[in-house]
């Protein structure tokens, strides 16, 4: 199906795209086809900076499993962190 | 028929006179020949769609794909685009319309047209070629697997697309429909809605539901493709086509 469910966040840092490294500014996450990914659908996330238009763009497509494994490890990674530093 | 082609990148006129990219493949060593105006899915104008413009003139139609994303992201690369398009919830349903009526045109105008263009979509341009069959002077309409033409789309979705299904009376060609048993969006009730709305408004058209298929099984690169649906659903499609745009 073509769910179009997107959340949409501000992001600060930087990626690194076709172009070589970008400020990033925003980021969305959707569940939908994939571009590429072996799968029917997949967790999609686009990092962008809108202001230099739609190629600045790192995207990855996850399998559901795979999505809330990273998740679970960006969560764990931050509570591990030394106080002050994240 | 011996299959040659030719097919490259145009410019045509849009929505609103807009100059968008397009795709074109028509072919060669036929002296007429109908017109299909092929809309691309929402993963964009990409390398699998236009494989699929490229069969119809290797079937002897000439065939054009509008890139629908085309002002959303210029120059961009189709994946980019399309997360462009989706990031502004999809294509608005004027502008489709202009931009296939657009299509048409370029068709009907190329030397060697009998004049019949016919129209095809998969996924979301499924239910954008009912919504462009009941808008434009066409000849022919396939929907593939079109989500939402019955039914609202679950609440929170950004989808700028609501259900057409009321617009079944101004159908303005025959129609033909293919979809999975397995699919969900249009479901098999979705799905005999809209036969039932066809049938109410004495519409032309044929369904066919195919067991064992779900979402997308015309797409050759993805998991979901069905060689028994996808291998009998271009038979229906050639059929169709040659009752309705050749000559």
């Amino acid at each position: 199906m073509c769910t179009y469910l997107t959340e949409k966040i501000a992001v600060a840092g930087s990626g690194k795209g076709t172009a070589g490294w970008i400020p990033l500014t925003d980021a969305t996450v959707y569940l939908d086809h994939p571009q590429n990914a072996p799968a029917e659908h997949t967790l999609n996330i686009d990092f962008l900076n809108p202001a230099q238009g739609p190629s600045a763009r790192v995207a990855v497509e996850l399998t559901a499993d795979s999505a809330r494994a990273l998740a679970r490890a960006i969560e764990a990674t931050l509570q591990a962190a030394p106080p002050g530093l994240a | 028929m011996n299959e040659a082609l030719i097919a490259e990148t145009v410019s045509i006129t849009g929505h609103d006179g807009d100059e968008i990219e397009a795709y074109l493949a028509r072919p060669l060593g036929v002296d007429s020949f109908g017109g299909v105006v092929v809309i691309h899915h929402m993963p964009g104008y990409d390398g699998g769609t236009k494989e699929i413009t490229r069969t119809f003139a290797a079937h002897g139609y000439a065939a054009l794909m509008p890139n629908l994303y085309h002002r959303d992201a210029p120059g961009a690369s189709p994946d980019d685009a399309a997360a462009a398009a989706r990031a502004k919830g999809g294509v608005p349903d004027e502008r489709l319309v202009g931009d296939v009526g657009g299509a048409a045109d370029y068709l009907r105008a190329l030397q060697g047209s009998n004049g019949k263009v016919g129209v095809i979509g998969y996924c979301s341009g499924g239910r954008q070629s009912f919504l462009a069959a009941c808008s434009l002077p066409l000849d022919a309409a396939v929907d593939c697997y079109g989500a939402f033409v019955v039914g609202e789309p679950p609440e929170g979705m950004p989808l700028k697309a609501g259900p057409i299904v009321h617009l079944a009376p101004n159908l303005r060609c025959p129609l033909l429909g293919l979809f999975g048993a397995d699919d969900k969006y249009p479901s098999p009730d979705q799905v005999a809605e809209l036969d039932k709305a066809l049938t109410e408004a004495g519409k032309a058209h044929e369904f066919h539901v195919y067991d064992g298929a779900g979402h997308a099984f015309f797409s050759v690169s993805r998991p979901a493709y069905r060689v028994e649906a996808a291998g009998d659903g271009w038979q229906k499609i050639w059929d169709f086509y040659r009752r309705y745009l050749a000559g």
